[in-house]
């Protein structure tokens, strides 16, 4: 088995790039918070006048969110939502049917109050508010209790629990790029874009930021989190600004779009998760959620055009994805995904699991083996194009591009909405390339893959939903056939390793045997009903096909099918 | 305003670019260029006063923000490689070129290889941003008969590109009272249907130097059209792009030029000559040759049915005969008309 062990960690202790909180572009956002939603409201107002020209649309876009609004009161309510909601929202809607029959003069004066109101309160609920002391605290408890629960359990002497011998870094690798990524923190603004599976992943990536030694980031997350308390209290101190995905009106999307645009220009490196909610799949995104994205291209040009010559701060896009053997959330969403497959719709958030499960989680995860690596991608600029460590954008002969010209026409720097969409689409396709790239295989994914794979093939007339239906007990695989095939395949993941289109957890490689055990004993390893287990035959089997089928999806577009 | 590539197609955009402007147009050779600036026409074409001929590929890439390439696809990559060391990101490009580039692995020919993928068979729009920082990039499609647009006959092209500004200023560069422009933001499936009507074309001579008539010709186009679809939407096109005018509007035309290149290598095929002895004849490449190939190895991979360009590639490759290919077709069961809408 100590073949197996991941190669002795690497991941050295990196120190902080700024020492001084008040330093961090984070704290200074929320120090002077009321300025900041000040100045969102200002500007998503305007935005959306530009984008509503007439009084007649602006009214009928005004309506259409507080039909919404109220509607999403009655039908969708959350415990972190105000206690005024409704009543807000029922005056809205009377001053709008109050001025049908009012002179324009008036209307145009009462529209404005209106927008203002619905502006501002959206900006209110959508900041962040970062403490440095609820931060450092936070910080500080979770290291603690972190390396108790890893030394307690792994280090079987009498007072184990007391001692440092494991840190949080040998349990959660970070590979790849953290040098760069600290460099690009230096010298411009970071945008972190990150697969997301789980909720767990935003506190994950919030220590990850930490461990590295960057500053605090402004993350958006979702307002649904703010539901579990233990996550409200992490993501307030990490400095999360909320996005409520309920809420898909035209002023609201504005001002959230707004409020990141503005937080990027300011210098404050931020976080989104770009799939804009868990992945049901457990696919790596294919679709990104273009909203947020399209924030950095248009701060990066607002940059360019305040400085019309001279240097700008750059903003950067690091693509992030997070490997994991277990998702505790998998039988849920894997639930969803097949319920809505086919249907566009939108996915009902629905938590069950409350502060203590996630605890029970926790301690599960901290004294079994699994564990979690993070890979931090090259960094590219906001049109995708590779950074070097210097921050300078290069083509794909290696030579520097002045990104400016992306948004030039005519000699001149202009504001083209077209333009950038298309920009985002660009970015977004290659980010999910990234991410295709910088994926790190475990074995327990490959075993995932390869053993459903191989009882998709035995039942080639079955569609999904038949072979999902298939009784358990009816499904087996003789091992030596499942070994054959699993090395094969791992064979692929190497070749395209060398080609540089995958990663691979050092554990993947060295005898066979060994590493399809490990693969099985970890393929989600925490669930009730194992989505694969060994028989005493020695065959491989299945408790549940379905959460078999989520792990498997992790290696889906990598062509791999075809090695089975 | 640049333009890149003094062939005929070339040589009239220039002029009708220069309408309103100076234009500078790039050929290779530096003779070519001191002769066309010397006799002041081209290919028969008189130049306009305002457009220069240049050999240099540095000088009207640092002079001009708007480039639009005008050279045959098998030497499209080679320029582009030339071209892109001094195209900067506020560059824009609008291509002409309808032809597919093929990269293929160094111990495959295009004869060897079994079956192509769009990993291997790229549009030009996709080889300007393969080898180069620029993306907006734009293309030019339609039933554009070079010798009729030089006698300013009523003409149209598509202008195609997923940015509304490169769209806007073709259109702007391009129109005028003999010469509309029509706008589609699916480049790709405009570049395709420009390609893959080249494959109708040889049918369509072939069929005409059988001797048929009108019928004939009108079976053909509508049958070709539907093909092109199923193919286009199998490389990456959307289905409108192949009933506008760079669809439908060029394979009209070009079905009905006899003296296109594609046209008469079917033509000659159907008089009972061999397709080497056509090509050693002529001067300029007939693109629909290769087109043939490229198109029946993506159908193979792709599974599509193509059966016009299946024969097509049996005539010309394999030794059927003109008219047993068409008997093939005739015989084959097919009933639905339309059936991709």
């Amino acid at each position: 088995m100590e073949l197996l062990e991941e190669k002795k960690n690497k991941n050295r202790k990196y120190e902080p790039i700024l020492h001084g909180i008040p330093d961090w572009p984070v704290y200074q956002l929320s120090k002077n918070r009321k300025e900041f939603v000040e100045l969102v409201t200002r500007q998503a107002i305007e935005r959306i006048k530009v984008l509503r020209p007439t009084r007649k649309q602006l009214i009928d876009e005004l309506e259409a969110t507080a039909y919404r609004e109220q509607n999403r009161i009655k039908r969708n309510r959350w415990r972190v939502d105000p206690k005024d909601d409704s009543r807000f929202w029922s005056y809205i809607k009377n001053e709008l049917v109050d001025l049908s029959t009012k002179a324009h003069e008036t209307t145009d004066a009462v529209i404005e109050v209106l927008l203002e109101k619905i502006v501002s309160r959206y900006a209110n609920e959508i900041a962040g508010n970062f403490k440095p002391n609820s931060y450092r605290f936070t910080r500080e408890v979770v290291k603690f209790w972190f390396q108790r629960l890893l030394n307690g359990a792994r280090v079987k002497k009498f007072g184990a629990f007391f001692r440092n011998q494991y840190t949080l870094r040998d349990k959660i690798q970070i590979v790849g790029k953290v040098k760069m990524l600290r460099d690009l923190a230096r010298k411009g603004t970071v945008v972190m874009v990150p697969t997301h599976f789980s909720n767990l992943d935003s506190i994950l990536i919030g220590w990850v930021i930490h461990a590295v030694g960057l500053p605090a980031f402004i993350y958006g997350a979702g307002l649904n989190l703010f539901n579990i308390k233990i996550f409200a209290y992490f993501m307030n101190s990490l400095g999360a600004y909320k996005v409520d995905r309920r809420k898909k009106n035209l002023p609201y999307l504005e001002t959230l779009k707004m409020y990141s645009n503005l937080a990027i220009q300011k210098g404050a490196h931020s976080l989104f998760f770009p799939g804009g909610t868990r992945s049901r799949s457990g696919l790596i995104e294919k679709q990104l959620k273009l909203g947020l994205l399209s924030t950095a291209i248009e701060a990066q040009r607002n940059l360019y055009q305040q400085t019309p010559d001279g240097e700008v701060r750059k903003i950067f896009v690091v693509p992030v994805t997070l490997n994991y053997n277990f998702v505790l959330e998998a039988p849920d969403l894997i639930e969803d995904y097949l319920q809505v497959k086919g249907q566009d719709k939108y996915f009902p958030e629905q938590d069950k699991y409350g502060s203590i499960e996630l605890i029970r989680f926790m301690f599960k995860f901290f004294t079994k083996g699994s564990n979690i690596s993070v890979s931090i991608g090259r960094g590219l600029d906001v049109m995708g194009n590779y950074v070097d460590e210097n921050g300078n954008s290069l083509d794909p002969q290696g030579r520097i591009i002045d990104t400016r010209g992306y948004f030039i026409s005519n000699g001149s720097i202009t504001d083209d909405k077209q333009r950038e969409d298309e920009y985002t689409r660009m970015l977004s396709q290659r980010i999910v390339s990234e991410y295709h790239r910088i994926n790190r295989v475990f074995a327990s994914h490959l075993a995932a893959f390869v053993a459903f794979e191989m009882w998709q093939k035995k039942y080639p007339k079955l569609d999904l939903f038949s072979l999902l239906r298939l009784p358990e007990e009816d499904l087996e695989l003789e091992y030596e056939d499942f070994r054959k095939v699993f090395k094969r395949v791992r064979k692929k993941i190497y070749e395209l390793k060398d080609a540089g289109k995958v990663y691979h957890a050092t554990h993947l490689k060295g005898k066979v045997d060994p590493v399809i055990k490990l693969g099985i004993e970890n393929v989600g390893i925490f669930h009730l009903k194992r989505p694969l287990l060994i028989n005493k035959k020695g065959n491989i089997i299945t408790k549940d096909l379905t959460v078999l089928y989520y792990y498997h999806n992790r290696l889906v577009g990598y062509n791999l099918e075809q090695y089975i | 305003m640049g333009v890149i590539g003094a062939g005929n197609f070339g040589t009239v955009i220039a002029n009708i670019l220069a309408l309103n402007r100076k234009v500078f147009l790039y050929t290779r050779n530096e003779q070519t260029a001191a002769r066309i600036k010397s006799e002041n026409q081209h290919r028969g074409y008189v130049l306009h006063a305002n457009v220069e001929p240049v050999h240099d590929l540095q000088h009207i890439a640092r002079h001009c923000d708007v480039l639009f390439p005008m050279v045959p696809s098998v030497h499209f990559r080679d320029m582009m490689r030339q071209l892109s060391p001094n195209l900067q990101p506020y560059h824009i490009l609008i291509h002409g070129t309808k032809g597919f580039d093929i990269t293929l692995p160094k111990d495959q020919s295009l004869e060897t290889i079994a079956k192509l993928s769009r990993q291997q068979v790229k549009t030009m729009s996709e080889v300007i941003q393969e080898e180069s920082v620029v993306v907006r990039v734009g293309c030019l499609a339609g039933p554009n008969l070079a010798k009729e647009l030089a006698q300013r006959q009523p003409g149209a092209t598509v202008v195609a590109s997923h940015f509304q500004e490169v769209i806007q200023l073709g259109k702007r560069l391009l129109r005028n009272d003999r010469f509309q422009v029509y706008e589609n933001t699916d480049i790709v499936g405009v570049e395709i249907a420009g390609v893959l009507k080249n494959i109708i074309a040889i049918a369509s001579g072939a069929l005409s130097g059988l001797g048929y008539g009108e019928n004939a010709k009108g079976l053909l186009i509508s049958r070709g059209a539907v093909e092109m679809v199923y193919l286009g939407r199998a490389l990456g096109g959307d289905l409108k792009a192949f009933l506008g005018v760079a669809g439908i509007g060029d394979l009209v035309t070009t079905c009905n030029s006899p003296m296109s290149r594609n046209f008469t290598v079917g033509y000659r095929l159907a008089k009972g000559e061999k397709l080497q002895d056509i090509l050693t004849d002529m001067t300029e490449v007939a693109e629909g040759v290769n087109t043939v190939r490229i198109a029946k190895k993506c159908a193979d991979h792709y599974k599509i049915r193509a059966l016009i360009t299946d024969r097509l590639y049996k005539v010309l490759f394999e030794g059927m005969t003109v008219e047993e290919a068409l008997e093939f077709l005739m015989r084959y069961p097919l009933n639905a008309d339309i059936d991709f809408i």
